[in-house]
């Protein structure tokens, strides 16, 4: 086991790998027990900013550029699609 | 030189701090007790978390000798978004009543200058 700064790199971005993806296994634990609409609401939120870091992570592994639209792109519609739960959820109507 | 030593390790550096916070927001997404406490946990990981990640992705283009700053965009459009996301859940916390709500305000009757008490009547009419 070597500690040259690459390989450091490398235990790094494999820990991030784990707990990244332990993390969205916790949200979706959290999702299936949330005891309110409030509690599955942010979990499903969670699970989005979770994939996003997935996503990045794997951009960094595989020292690509191409993953950034995909990033961006689920960004806006993890907040569309939470924005839309939570008015759903007060108005009982998403557009009025 | 200083690239191919130091970026790596700025590198490991934010990958182990935004793994940090992802990780504490998914405890505490898990184990808090209140609606209300849950919701404060993975808003860390909104911000701290993945904006670390983004960094240290930054920091990884320049290591490849292709610099672009684009992950910025990503981390700025988070940071404006994630505290609407945390008050549209709050709000849905305090209209299901899953939450402590405040006592209600006591009745007050000299509200504002609809009703006036007498003594700031009498100071009133001297003005």
């Amino acid at each position: 086991m070597s500690f040259a700064p690459a390989d450091l790199m490398n235990y790094a971005l494999m820990g991030a790998f784990a707990i990244t993806a332990l993390s969205q296994i916790m949200a979706v634990i959290r999702l299936w027990i949330g005891p309110s609409t409030a509690d599955r609401i942010l979990a499903l939120d969670t699970m989005v900013i979770n994939a996003i870091g997935l996503i990045v992570l794997l951009g960094i592994y595989q020292g690509t550029q191409i993953y950034f639209e995909a990033t961006l792109i689920i960004a806006m519609l993890g907040f569309v699609s939470t924005i839309a739960y939570a008015r759903f959820v007060l108005r009982g109507d998403i557009i009025e | 030189m200083i690239a191919e030593t130091f970026l790596p390790l700025a590198i490991a550096f934010f990958l182990c701090v935004g793994l940090l916070f992802t990780f504490v927001a998914a405890i505490g997404l898990l184990k808090l007790n209140d609606g209300m406490t849950r919701l404060h946990a993975p808003t860390k990981a909104g911000t701290l978390g993945i904006g670390s990640f983004l960094i240290a992705s930054v920091l990884h283009s320049f290591l490849m000798g292709e610099p672009s700053m684009h992950e910025l965009l990503v981390i700025g459009f988070l940071f404006v978004t994630a505290p609407v996301t945390a008050n549209f859940i709050a709000k849905v916390n305090l209209h299901t009543r899953s939450c402590d709500m405040p006592d209600a305000p006591s009745v007050d009757t000299t509200w504002s200058t609809l009703d006036t008490p007498e003594v700031d009547k009498v100071i009133a009419s001297n003005e």
